[in-house]
């Protein structure tokens, strides 16, 4: 790989242990992948933030690292293992919340945002199309790549944080034009509307075709909640960074020759299979976390009802803020409902706790169940909020 | 005498000079989840090395698997005087490369690695990419 005179020095450990780390990070990957040359990145998103995935080490080695770097770029942060204020009404133990904490203490002195969030594209971080950026977190790299048309790799904890603290990132995969063409076209021949659909979805189609891009025709309308639902999902069962959607992605591909056919009696088999048998205890809204739009669906269904049940809406903190501000918030804790901001249920150390969770996302049941053993039931918004109320 | 030793040479990953003894597996190892990192001890099922420890050895493998939390499980095995001296890959992947430079542990790949056998005594010169079998 070529470097530049500036970079060879960074390199070499003119600029700190940090960066010397972080560039010895991201020179291997680029010889690697046969990289020819770093290029430079407008936007980070850093996930490995939960204690619980993270560890004594993980916490160690981030510690190291905020001794002397600083991000470069715009740096956001993947859901903590707890909300960072509330986490006690969550059922949190005392020893992790300090642990967690010194997590984000970290990240917040090298200057990274601590967002806590899955969708940094919600709260401020939204790069624009054909931008490079370095994010983990598959959802939002199938997001960011497919429908804002920014370029990412699905990049590690890592590397995502080499690149914040250097602005760089090795150029292949995903930041070169003919790797992100499609290679397949689906032909979805049934009409998908609403979060749990389109998670569904992307689990036929992830399972299919496993990571290679696509070209999706027959989807007629998507929402963001939906494109937020399927993000996930493909990448969650078929590990993809990047889909294209006939009329709604605005990337340019060649349309591929091969195709396959989806019909309604896949996707009602893949509904089938989230859908074990089990009593509900635990319902779930915000994988990945939930929009404004999503709480003002909520609260609205929920006005004036009591749950019956537990039921947590995990969001970005910036997002319930607004919620708060507009009085979705009240009407959604005075239910009974509680928010968990900074944090979701696939990293949070809720192993155990429950026997089934029922929520509208493909992603969160796949977690629920191969992370925490719990029985899962995929569900419309509509139909989760009449479960949690139910007498 | 030195003219029985054999010279690979491959590509350096993660810099560093040492030596120890082989222990080598032709399947991939995930270090989270597929390691036990206070024993150093696989405990993948059905793993051929399952059982084993890869503490203080010259862990030669085709290359890692798994989640990418695995580089962090590198760091804590190396933290705790768990981790492997060196590795050797066929084709380093993303988390063995991210995990061997956090770490420090020495690491080279683009190795012919059937040509290495179980107890032989390595040196590793990450730094140079060789590795030597004395």
């Amino acid at each position: 790989m070529q470097l530049t005179k500036k970079e060879k020095e960074m390199l070499e450990g003119k600029e700190g242990n940090a960066i010397k780390k972080s560039m010895e990070i991201l020179v291997a990957l680029g010889e690697i992948y046969g990289a020819k040359k770093l290029i430079d990145v407008t936007s980070v998103q850093i996930a490995g933030v939960s204690y619980d995935n993270l560890g004594e080490a993980g916490l160690e080695f981030l510690e190291q690292m905020s001794k002397d770097g600083k991000t470069r770029v715009l740096t956001t942060l993947n859901p903590a293992g707890m909300d960072l204020e509330n986490y006690k009404n969550l059922g949190i133990s005392e020893e992790f919340a300090v642990k967690q904490k010194l997590v984000i203490g970290a990240f917040a002195k090298m200057g990274v945002l601590t967002t806590c969030t899955c969708t940094p594209y919600l709260i401020g971080n939204n790069p624009h199309y054909g931008q490079h950026i370095a994010w983990s977190e598959s959802s939002a790299v199938a997001y960011a790549n497919s429908v804002l048309g920014a370029k990412t790799n699905r990049e590690g904890g890592p590397s995502a944080l080499a690149s914040a603290l250097t602005g760089k990132t090795p150029e292949y995969g995903m930041h070169l034009d003919e790797n992100r063409n499609a290679q397949i076209k689906v032909i979805v021949k049934t009409e998908i509307k609403g979060t749990h659909l389109f998670g569904a979805l992307g689990k036929v189609i992830g399972e299919k075709v496993k990571s290679k891009p696509t070209y999706i025709t027959g989807i007629k309308e998507a929402t963001v909640e939906e494109l937020k639902a399927f993000s996930a999902s493909i990448a969650t069962y078929g590990g993809a960074a990047i889909f294209h959607m006939e009329g709604i992605t605005p990337n340019k591909t060649p349309i591929p020759t091969k195709e396959i056919t989806i019909i309604k009696a896949e996707i009602d088999k893949a509904v089938k299979s989230l859908n074990m048998d089990s009593e509900i205890d635990f319902i779930s809204v915000g994988c990945p976390h939930a929009s404004i739009n999503e709480i003002a669906k909520i609260a609205e269904l929920l006005k004036g009802k009591k749950v019956t049940k537990e039921f947590w809406i995990t969001t970005a903190r910036p997002t319930m803020k607004i919620a708060q501000a507009n009085g979705y918030a009240k009407i959604i804790t005075d239910a009974g409902a509680k928010f968990a901001a900074d944090t979701c249920c696939v990293v949070a150390p809720i192993k155990g706790r429950f026997k089934c969770l029922a929520t509208d996302s493909a992603k969160g049941c796949y977690y629920a169940y191969s992370k925490n053993q719990s029985k899962t039931k995929i569900l419309p918004i509509d139909k989760l909020v009449e479960e949690a109320t139910k007498k | 005498m030195m003219n029985k030793s054999k010279i690979f040479v491959g590509r350096k990953i993660s810099a560093g000079v040492v030596q120890g003894e082989a222990l080598v597996t032709k399947q991939g190892i995930s270090f989270f989840g597929g390691v036990d990192p206070s024993s150093g001890i696989v405990t993948e099922k059905g793993h051929e090395l399952e059982g084993k420890s890869i503490s203080r050895k010259i862990l030669v493998f085709p290359q890692g698997k798994g989640s990418t939390v695995g580089s962090y499980a590198l760091y804590r095995m190396k933290k705790q005087g768990t981790a492997p001296l060196a590795m050797i890959n066929a084709e380093c992947e993303t988390i063995v490369a991210v995990g061997a430079i956090i770490s420090e542990i020495p690491c080279v790949d683009k190795i012919d690695i059937t040509q290495i056998k179980n107890g032989q005594k390595i040196k590793v010169n990450a730094s140079a990419g060789k590795v030597i079998i004395e």
